[in-house]
């Protein structure tokens, strides 16, 4: 068992924050991606025909029901095979957003769903074109009650983050890996990682506490 | 006219010579042998009858008995099962194609619908915007009216509703009765030449009652606009209605000028209903 080491922790920290960097990026950018597909899985599921919501109900349940590692290692292994290959980043976003796109497409779902039928039917007796009513009236209504729960899943997506590591992406938990790697010591590095996914988390969940608070009224 | 109610109507009113069969200008709202079913539950049997332009017909009668189903069908919030329903001799959910008649688009529906405005029991203002842009928002997306003049129409309706200091302010922070009454103006902004009226004060306290009876009193008196009111304030229908239609188990059983039926009803239902309610 070896002892806590400050002046090592000290020593790693410049490689671990370039990773923490890295980690917040991909989560900035896979929420972005996932709030945006969700938003279209969840229209789509609503269009009239059949050929539109059968391809993207079967599509978004597949997304939901496999591993997002194994996602990851589909995008970052085997599409290149086709000629697709996007650098690990840019993989890890995808698939982040891929992957957590299909749960906040059920979060939209039922943000629509709690938009009371009475703003329906003012939309439909002032003759709104539907366009106008999603724009103006429903999505308006919906988003204010998909935020705190949206913000559940960027946390989540925050804390899957590591698994970017299995594909080469430089986040947090890669260069805390690499470091233990050459110096045998995992202790510090691996706990320092621990104790930064805790310090941005919680601090983030009160503060959707709070925004939860402001915007249900 | 196949309205079995029409003739008590006509007697009642005898100074009002436009409601001719022929006439067809000021017949603005026609339901021929509308049915309307939930379920195995027929709340509309086969219903017939007929709106004059500018005339305030009130529905009264126990719930249940398809009065809200009425305002619904000409909102287009629901679909007959059968008939149909014509406002200003055009049909509202038909379309007449190759001599045909088969069921309206969106399009049709939409340009027939502008004609008819809705004000609903719980009000149903759109609670993310503004009270003025609650106004606006319809004429300008809708009629494509320029801004600045929907925005000097919703101020003029306001001040006609009394809430001219409020424009500025949300749904949820005016009481029912002053949302209402926005609800009222945001309806009137589309100049439409219906107004129905689905038991508007049934969700505000009785103390507010009041205030938005007054607004629409003031409005039948001084617009030429046609109403269809469904409403358990008796005292009002007296005062506004040119027309009372008695309305049990889906048909009209009754109708005719509100002192008529309030003081003399001829059918023992309207009799039954009037004693619990007045």
């Amino acid at each position: 068992m070896n002892n806590w080491s400050w002046s090592y922790v000290g020593e790693i920290m410049p490689e671990i924050l370039k990773g923490l960097w890295i980690t917040v990026q991909a989560t900035i950018y896979g929420s972005l991606v996932s709030f945006a597909l969700g938003l279209v899985w969840a229209l789509a599921l609503r269009a009239r025909s059949r050929w539109v919501t059968w391809p993207v109900s079967i599509f978004v349940e597949f997304i939901r029901n496999t591993p997002l590692l194994v996602q990851l290692f589909f995008l970052f292994f085997v599409l290149p095979g086709w000629g697709l290959a996007f650098a690990p980043l840019t993989t890890g976003v995808i698939g982040l957003g891929l992957h957590y796109s299909t749960y906040t497409s059920e979060v939209y779902r039922a943000g629509i769903d709690g938009v009371p039928p009475g703003q329906w039917e003012a939309a439909t007796a002032l003759s709104l074109p539907r366009r106008r009513t999603w724009a103006a009236v429903i999505l308006p209504q919906a988003f204010r009650r998909v935020v705190p729960a949206l913000g559940n899943y960027v946390i989540a997506m925050f804390k899957d983050t590591p698994l970017l590591a299995g594909i080469t992406v430089a986040d947090m938990l890669f260069q805390a890996n690499s470091i233990s790697a050459t110096t045998f010591d995992y202790l510090e590095p691996i706990t320092v990682v621990g104790i930064l996914f805790v310090v941005i988390s919680y601090p983030t969940s009160l503060l959707l506490r709070a925004l939860e608070r402001r915007l249900v009224r | 006219m196949s309205a079995d109610h029409t003739p008590s109507k006509e007697t009642t009113d005898p100074a009002d010579t436009s409601r001719t069969e022929s006439g067809g200008g000021t017949e603005l709202i026609r339901f021929d042998k509308v049915t309307k079913r939930f379920g195995t539950n027929t709340v509309l049997d086969s219903l017939d009858f007929t709106v004059s332009s500018g005339k305030h017909v009130t529905l009264i009668g126990p719930s249940g008995s398809g009065k809200t189903t009425i305002l619904r069908l000409l909102m287009t919030l629901l679909k007959p099962d059968e008939g149909t329903i014509k406002v200003g001799g055009t049909y509202l959910t038909h379309e007449e194609k190759g001599g045909k008649l088969v069921p309206a688009g969106e399009k049709h529906i939409r340009e027939v619908r502008k004609n008819i405005g809705m004000v609903f029991q719980q009000f149903n203002l759109f609670p993310n915007m503004k009270v003025l842009r609650n106004i606006t928002e319809a004429p300008v997306h809708v009629l494509g009216m320029e801004k600045d003049a929907a925005e000097e129409r919703a101020r003029d309706l306001l001040e006609l509703v009394g809430l001219t200091a409020h424009l500025d302010k949300y749904p949820n922070q005016l009481s029912g009765g002053q949302q209402q009454r926005v609800a009222i103006a945001r309806a009137l902004a589309m100049r439409p030449q219906v107004l129905l009226l689905d038991e508007v004060t049934s969700a505000l306290d009785p103390e507010l009652v009041a205030g938005v009876l007054d607004v629409l009193r003031d409005i039948a008196h001084t617009t030429d606009i046609t109403m269809l009111c469904v409403t358990h304030e008796m005292n009002f229908a007296r005062d506004i209605s040119d027309d009372v239609l008695m309305f049990d188990a889906g048909r009209v059983i009754e109708s005719g000028a509100p002192e008529k039926i309030f003081s003399e009803p001829e059918h023992e239902r309207t009799r039954e209903f009037l004693s619990a309610v007045l």
